[in-house]
């Protein structure tokens, strides 16, 4: 058996686990780790400019590839700027693992430079955490963290090293588990048969049956069979926010997102209901709208790999605690034998009348917003425009605000991940590191931030680390000078009065700053150059392009819910309501 | 409704706290609680006491036995169980008759009187918590000094065990 300091074996093993990439940013405590990474050419680290962009890039990361990201940080504040990464991946079920320096193991408690409590810091928003004690249990350590990152509800996991115990002097065996097997942690797969047959009956029973579809389907990589079961069945198909891309955007029975900004259809389907089969969706508030208005006549089928899930915001009829993948399979195959039949008429009017939904208030079908002219730019026609200019294929990660809405209203996702936003948490600032994860996992697409000038400035330094790790993002940058989303609820709900939420002349020339980081800058104000200069933006595949696009600073997000109603009480503008 | 929880889990750096954090992010209230390890050192059993509503402790179940250190779980106001609580009471004892009248209040509570001073009794009680609220009760009185209770800890009635396998 080979002899390895703390240092040496943590790198090893986190080759023997399968990692080829870090984002991380060094530190004292973590110097060891650091020269450990100098020494070997097999884990790549890239360096960033925050420790918040290390966890959002390895998360996009994931994201775009289903795998696990690793992100790597000193103590103290490299660990406290590293908390709202974690706590945006934890929301979103995103299995990182953030591997974090730690004061000398003599000096915990003392308040040291640079301590502080990492496990007692990010307990609430990580899915489990260690404090390594010594250089002997590194290996196994690394090897369960990665193993519960991603099996389960998969999640963050911190792993926390003092700098003993990578210390390079003292040498100990290094053996990598071949496996990892846990008493207390047996994440459960497949779902009750019994439940899962009257699931069956309960769905060729719909007559007004809806399937909703959340962002478990992508994670659990269960989109086809989702699609399988969904064509089986004829069935309409929403998804949520986090769910955008399991089932094709451009399908004809896709009803669109639900939830706040929904579409009407969705809303207003999901609202007339009588058989809602929810699969690896969590029934959040933002979809949901008043809990005791929901869906006043559906029976509820809830899929989902997390007990606590199911029933803990609306009460499920069938519930069904399994992977997707599992339970969908043996949905399929008992769809498959079954001989009974879906109500072809009940559902035909179904359709009909959803399809009419779909024509009176559809955001696809009707037009929802005023024409773009001259220097009025409609953000939702840059959204087009760039669904068009990128044929519908890119990777568009998004920031949180107006831009994120209309991206996830307007750009219709065919497939899985290829839609990463902070759904759960809504942190400004994951956009533009999420994209520079997605573009280090496939290097050939595009990759688009929608971003707004809000949430850019958040993380805005990564513009650097861009240049470094050559990773040629492109950054649509929704410019309504304002917060705008901010400035919309106080539309609606303090008349107007803009508390803090425009910024007085004092924005930047973000096309003179993406030039200072050695990028492209392209500022768009006329609508009839947007398409043209998207398509400059477009061709320069080597390059990071920021596009600062002047958008109607007046715009709102629409459809949307009105606060204490029912899903299907919708303002459909800003003088029309359901 | 008063539940009795019982938990089985490793017993590693930091489950405690997870535990005790889990209760106060999720808003629920943790009236007692006791840990300790069990026969295999490596495992710790905790017994926790809380209230709530059907939904919620079956919320709060599922919740605890997410966490990765935990190996079972078990709502033992569920099923049939035997609950009991360790208090120890410091009390006024300075004259005759107050130690007689404590000596058969005592007695008929089957506590033991494990500490004495010219001025003290102390007393050892074990029982569900209402036997020990009663306890208190009865002697209020008489010039309690302090009170320590050590929370409940239950254990299931009959051949039933929790143990990891
Ligand atoms: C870190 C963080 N702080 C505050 C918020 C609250 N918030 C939500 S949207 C928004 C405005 C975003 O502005 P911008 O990025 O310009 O997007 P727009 O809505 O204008 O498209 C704010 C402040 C948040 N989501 N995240
Ligand atoms: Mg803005």
């Amino acid at each position: 058996m080979e002899n390895l300091s703390g240092g040496d074996a943590l790198i090893r093993a986190l080759k023997d686990v399968g990692v080829k990439h870090i984002w991380g940013y060094p530190g004292g405590a973590a110097l060891h780790i650091y020269d450990a990474i100098y020494r070997q050419e097999d884990v790549v680290h890239l360096l960033v400019r925050h420790e918040q962009a290390a966890v959002h890039a390895a998360d996009g990361f994931s994201r775009a590839t289903g795998e696990v990201g690793t992100a790597l940080v000193t103590s103290g504040p490299g660990a406290t700027n590293a908390i709202t990464g974690i706590a945006t991946a934890y929301m979103d079920s995103i299995p990182l693992v953030v591997i974090s320096g730690q004061v000398p193991s003599s000096k915990i408690g003392q308040d040291a430079f640079q301590e502080t409590d990492m496990v007692g810091v990010s307990r609430p928003i990580v899915k489990h955490s260690f404090l390594v004690t010594k250089a002997e249990d590194i290996p196994a350590t690394i090897a369960k963290a990665y193993y519960i990152a991603s099996t389960g509800r998969p999640g963050p996991v911190v792993v926390d090293i003092p700098k003993d115990v990578t210390e390079p002097n003292r040498k100990v065996p290094y053996s990598f588990p071949n496996e990892v097997k846990m008493r207390s942690y047996q994440p459960s797969d497949r779902g009750h048969r019994g439940q899962i047959k009257r699931a069956i009956k309960a769905l060729v029973s719909a007559k007004r049956p809806v399937i909703y579809s959340g962002g478990g389907v992508i994670i659990d990589n269960a989109s086809e069979l989702l699609i399988s079961v969904a064509r089986k069945l004829n069935f309409p198909v929403t998804n949520t926010l986090m769910g955008l891309g399991a089932f094709p955007g451009t399908d004809r029975q896709f009803v669109g997102m639900l939830g706040m900004h929904g579409t009407f259809e969705a809303n207003t389907a999901m609202h007339h209901a009588d058989v809602i089969f929810a699969v690896g969706a969590r029934f959040d508030d933002r979809v949901t709208n008043e809990l005791e208005k929901f869906c006043p006549f559906a029976t509820i089928i809830h899929i989902d790999i997390d007990p606590t899930t199911v029933s803990k915001n609306i009460v499920a009829d069938i519930p069904i605690v399994g992977t997707c993948k599992s339970v969908l399979a043996e949905v399929l195959s008992l769809l498959e034998q079954s001989n009974d039949e879906v109500d072809q008429d009940a559902l035909s009017q179904w359709w009909q009348q959803i399809d009419e939904w779909r024509a009176k208030h559809g955001i696809y079908t009707a037009s929802r917003y005023e024409d773009s002219y001259d220097d009025t730019i409609k953000p939702q026609d840059v959204i087009k425009t760039l669904y068009n200019v990128t044929k519908g294929d890119a990777i568009v990660t998004s920031d949180v605000g107006q831009h994120q809405m209309f991206a996830a209203q307007y750009y219709l996702f065919d497939r899985p991940r290829q839609w990463i936003n902070s759904g759960g948490l809504g942190t400004m600032g994951f956009g533009l590191p999420a994209a520079m994860g997605a573009k280090l996992a496939f290097p050939d697409t595009d990759v688009a931030c929608v971003t707004g000038e809000g949430s850019i400035q958040m993380c805005i330094q990564e513009l650097s680390a861009c240049s470094q790790h050559n990773l040629p993002v492109k950054i649509i940058n929704l410019n309504n000078a304002a917060l705008g989303m901010v400035r919309q609820w106080q539309d609606m709900q303090y008349n107007s009065r803009y508390s803090q939420s425009v910024y007085e002349e004092s924005l930047p020339d973000f096309v003179a700053l993406a030039e200072a980081y050695g990028h492209v800058g392209i500022r768009v104000t006329k609508y009839e150059e947007l398409e043209e200069k998207m398509r400059e933006c477009f061709a320069m595949k080597d390059r990071v392009v920021f596009m600062d696009i002047c958008i109607d600073r007046s715009e709102h997000v629409y459809p949307m819910h009105m606060p204490g109603g029912s899903m299907r009480d919708l303002w459909l503008s800003k003088t029309e309501r359901t | 409704m008063k539940r009795i929880i019982s938990v089985l889990l490793e017993n590693e750096f930091g489950s405690l706290s997870r535990v005790v954090g889990l209760f106060s992010q999720r808003g629920y209230n943790i009236d007692t609680l006791t840990v300790a390890p069990t026969d295999d050192e490596t495992l710790s059993r905790m017994t926790l006491t809380t209230q709530g509503d059907d939904q919620m402790a079956e919320q709060i179940v599922k919740q605890l036995h997410k966490l990765i250190d935990t190996i079972k779980v078990v709502d033992l106001t569920e099923g049939p169980h035997i609950e009991r609580e360790l208090m120890l009471v410091k009390i006024k004892a300075s004259d005759n008759e107050s130690r007689t009248e404590l000596k058969s209040c005592v007695e008929i509570f089957r506590g033991h009187i494990i500490d004495v001073t010219t001025h003290t009794y102390t007393i050892q009680l074990t029982g569900d918590s209402d036997k020990l609220d009663a306890f208190i009760e009865a002697v209020n009185t008489m010039g309690i000094m302090e009170v320590v209770r050590s929370g409940v800890t239950g254990i299931a009635r009959g051949d039933k065990f929790i143990r990891a396998q």
